[in-house]
């Protein structure tokens, strides 16, 4: 049985991750682009950040003041035993959210949308989101955050069947280009890309797409992950960089996620996951004990399901 | 390698004069953070500046900091990014007259005709932070918090902090005494190439609004 108090303190402990320590496949990739890059004040802004990287893990201090909008993605197994019911858990991430946001400290950075005040403590109507789903043959709970930050870099657009791959590609360079004027955005950045579902779940599945899958995890299907592999050398390519300085640092990584939409339409969302770009997950498992990493493992198999029984699709263990 | 320059506080005229743009500087002195909180109470709500600004401080950071209380009833600065300042633009003529400000700093800069127009007649230039999440750097940089100004009235983020910094960077110099921008000067050399990447591309068949600026325009 998983009690409320577990959930709490591994919830805790994510919030602390993520605000401060650099997931190592988005350093790996930036290190990657660095490389590359070959305009001296993009290159300056990089190895500067790789810099800041460091001293947030060595004094244990937030990697950017900007401690986004924490929020959180479950996955439940079937199998999972937890006591106090799901608003149990739900009530058990407000307080590990109010708790990190003293300790760390994170910037108390919800407000309400029209009177402006807060709890100073990052939580508020509908803060933090907290996202479910399901996992099959599995008895554990996985809880990840993120730390998004940014008014910048997110844009949705109704396209059409007929636009096609050109009308991707010109939304994604007006969305990259637009924000990535003066770094914006915050760039080298993770870049989701969400196509199809409804208006909702575009969004969603675009801004899952930059925060829940690591530098140079590849969409399952063949030719969306070579689509990957052409928006994310299109967006290398427009000549900025970081800051939006002349160079080639746009995009660390670019994920595509889809879902079946209106026969009619196309919707696409890009959504940039910037320079902080913050997540931690952890692993509650069925005995109590709990294990900590920074890929989500979030678009397992069974997620990505595709009929109406999911017979024969990998199970969610496989996977991890 | 970009030229390296450290500058104490509050900053002189020759030392803000001699900062060419494109330059990486650090600061040692004092600094204090002003956003839209601060400059709506004083500016529009006529709240008097805390006594003795001017003389500690030349420096406004567009900043809010993570910051909390701690049991000897001082302040925990974790890390401080700065926001980006082109939102602040109509407040700043008044402000620079009203503090004496010299030296700016925040994130993304401002408008060129900002710099011509209002920053650079009064002598004063713009730094930008790098990154921009270089929030653990240069939270290593603040040796102190020397005050707080209108924490109850306006809350963390939008508080007034008056932070004591040591080799406080790095900084880019984004505008200088002539009113030149290094990020439009960077953004015209990539603007060359921009049209070039939507060649062959076919247009969308429904438009928006900002593609056209006539609102009676159709979009399809
Ligand atoms: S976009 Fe990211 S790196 Fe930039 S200021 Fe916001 S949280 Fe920090």
């Amino acid at each position: 049985m998983i009690s409320n108090q577990t959930i709490e303190t591994a919830g805790y402990e994510i919030m602390k991750k993520a605000a401060i320590d650099i997931p190592e496949d988005y350093l790996a990739g930036i290190k990657a682009t660095a490389a590359k890059e070959s305009g001296e004040l993009s290159g300056f802004v990089i190895k500067t950040m790789i810099k800041n990287y460091e001293a947030a893990t060595s004094d244990r201090r937030p990697m950017c003041a900007d401690t986004g909008l924490p929020r959180y993605y479950i996955k439940v197994g079937d199998d999972a035993a937890f006591e106090g019911g799901f608003t149990g858990i739900e009530r058990a991430l407000r307080s590990a959210t109010a708790r990190a946001t003293h300790d760390v400290p994170l910037r108390p950075n919800r407000v309400h949308p029209l009177w402006r005040t807060e709890h100073n403590n990052n939580v508020g109507i509908n803060a933090p989101e907290v996202e479910w789903t399901f996992e099959p043959d599995a008895d554990w709970i996985d809880i990840t955050t993120v730390h998004k930050g940014g008014l910048f870099g997110t844009d949705y657009r109704m396209l059409f069947p007929g636009d096609g791959i050109d009308g991707i590609k010109r939304f994604l360079l007006d969305t990259l280009i637009s924000f990535g004027k003066r770094g914006l955005c915050c760039q080298p950045a993770i870049v989701g890309v969400g196509l199809g579902g409804s208006k909702d779940t575009c969004m969603q599945l675009g801004k899952q797409a930059a925060c829940l899958r690591v530098v140079g995890d590849r969409n399952p299907d063949p030719k969306i992950a070579a689509l990957e592999l052409e928006l994310m050398e299109l967006g290398n390519n427009i000549g900025m960089g970081a800051m939006g300085f002349v160079g080639s640092s746009m995009v660390v990584d670019l994920h595509i996620e889809v879902g079946h939409t209106h026969t009619g339409g196309m919707p696409m969302s890009v959504h940039t996951f910037c320079l902080s770009s913050r997540r931690a997950t952890a692993r509650v498992h069925a005995n109590g004990t709990v294990t900590y990493r920074t890929d989500p493992q979030w678009f397992t198999p069974y997620h990505r399901r595709e009929t109406v029984d999911w017979a024969g699709i990998e199970g969610a263990e496989a996977h991890a | 390698m970009l030229e390296e320059i450290h500058i104490d506080l509050p900053a002189s005229n020759e030392a803000i004069a001699s900062l060419p743009l494109g330059s990486v500087v650090y600061l040692t002195g004092t600094v204090y953070t002003a956003r839209e909180g601060v400059y709506h109470r004083v500016l529009n709500e006529g709240h008097p500046l805390p006594s003795g600004l001017a003389d500690r401080s030349n420096v406004n950071f567009h900043c809010s900091p993570a910051a909390a209380k701690n049991e000897v009833g001082g302040f925990d600065i974790g890390g401080v990014t700065a926001t980006a300042s082109f939102r602040f633009s109509q407040y700043l003529a008044q402000w620079l007259d009203l503090t004496g400000t010299k030296v700016i700093i925040g994130k993304g800069g401002m408008a060129e005709t900002d710099y011509k127009n209002i920053l650079a007649p009064r002598g004063v230039i713009y730094l930008t932070t790098i990154g921009y999440g270089t929030g653990a750097l240069l939270g290593r940089g603040i040796q102190d918090v020397e005050a707080v100004h209108w924490l109850d009235e306006l809350g963390i983020a939008q508080a007034m902090w008056l932070f004591k910094v040591e080799n406080f960077g790095p900084f880019l110099v984004e505008s200088d005494l002539q009113g030149q921008s290094l990020f439009a000067q960077q953004g015209k050399t990539i603007n060359k190439h921009l049209d070039a990447l939507y060649e062959g591309l076919k247009e969308p068949a429904l438009h928006r609004y900002g593609e056209t600026k006539n609102r009676t325009d159709e979009l399809i």
